[in-house]
């Protein structure tokens, strides 16, 4: 059994989830991660699917039609699911739309050591919103971070709130 | 303008200002409830609110003014239980919140966007009432507690975008039902 990772982009309308999931079943694929959402205006998929097809194979077999789709096969990473032993935040930045937020920011939690391991952005209007899950490695001197991010912040004209995750554990 | 999935942008209410806009990320000054400006402010806000479709409240900030003066009517929201009726606050402080929930909410200076925000369902607050100077204490909970409390962060220069949660929690908007 093989891993592959297949993406999946199109035009949004009603049913595209349905071929594909469809068309992957009916390659014997199993569906193990996945995520998907909406980017101006057209479906956007990433999925990571097991299966005796490897990835060019899969691509030939997938019947997906007006949708782009890459498949490639991929190693399972052991332990992927484990604590990683880093502490868990939560990145907003909003403010006025300009190229070069993402970068700006990353740039700053990378030289951390900093992880994003999530992150959704959003433009409506002139108004950008970011926000991202980031995992910190634990000897990260969080309160320079932070001034470091509000300095990235001010020169992007941008508000940042850089805040500990709060766990919903039960 | 482009909104969230390359729709066009949504529009917001008339008169109440969009995010990016500076007096939405300042600090609100505090009033003197008897002054007439104050009054005046006050009856600014509570006509803006009358005006904007579908929003149970608003802060001074949104209409343009840095003072601390919110004003909120949740008796048509379907996740109402407390209703303070239509009410216009100054200098309103939190003085009591507990058991805490996520809610979906929204802003009008934020048309196109919704996040679930964790927010505290029964608070206290205290303030005062524009004009008579009256100090008041409401006790809320449910969504009209959601909604003041959205209101006290406009005060500090809050947004809901500032409390969420998580990247997969914010949410191009489905409904109308602003905060």
């Amino acid at each position: 059994m093989g891993l592959s990772a297949v993406t999946v982009l199109g035009v949004d309308r009603p049913g595209v989830i349905a071929a594909v999931t469809g068309s992957l079943t009916d390659c014997g694929a199993n569906i193990q991660d996945s995520t998907m959402t909406l980017l101006g205006g057209h479906v956007a998929m990433m999925l990571l699917v097991s299966g005796d097809l490897d990835g060019e194979e899969l691509l030939k077999r997938l019947r997906a039609a007006d949708l782009v789709v890459t498949a490639s096969a991929i190693e399972a990473r052991r332990h992927f699911c484990e604590d990683g032993g880093g502490l868990g935040y939560v990145l907003t930045v909003h403010g006025p739309d300009r190229p070069g937020i993402i970068s700006a920011v990353s740039a700053v939690l990378a030289a951390d050591g900093g992880n994003i391991t999530g992150m959704s952005t959003r433009l409506t209007g002139r108004l950008y919103v970011l926000i991202a899950d980031v995992e910190l490695p634990k000897e990260v001197d969080v309160a320079a971070l932070m001034r470091r991010l509000a300095a990235v912040g001010a020169s992007l004209d941008s508000e940042i709130t850089f805040r500990p995750v709060e766990p919903d554990l039960l | 303008m482009t909104g969230p999935g390359g729709r066009p942008a949504p529009a917001g209410p008339p008169g109440v200002l969009r995010a990016p806009h500076p007096v939405l990320s300042a600090v609100a000054e505090p009033v003197d409830p008897a002054a007439p400006d104050t009054v005046a402010a006050a009856a600014a806000l509570l006509a803006a609110l009358r005006r904007a479709p579908a929003t149970m409240g608003l802060a001074a900030p949104q209409i343009g003014l840095s003072r601390r003066l919110i004003a909120f009517d949740t008796g048509l929201h379907p996740r109402s239980r407390s209703w303070a009726g239509e009410r216009v606050l100054a200098n309103p402080r939190l003085v009591g919140a507990s058991h805490w929930d996520h809610g979906r909410e929204g802003c009008a200076s934020i048309p196109g966007l919704t996040a679930d925000v964790l927010r505290a369902t029964r608070i206290t607050v205290h303030g005062h009432v524009p004009g008579t100077g009256e100090a008041v204490t409401i006790e809320a909970d449910a969504f009209e507690a959601r909604c003041i409390q959205h209101q006290l962060d406009h005060l500090d220069g809050l947004l809901f975008l500032d409390r969420v949660p998580g990247a997969l929690s914010l949410h191009i908007r489905l409904h109308s039902c602003d905060a």
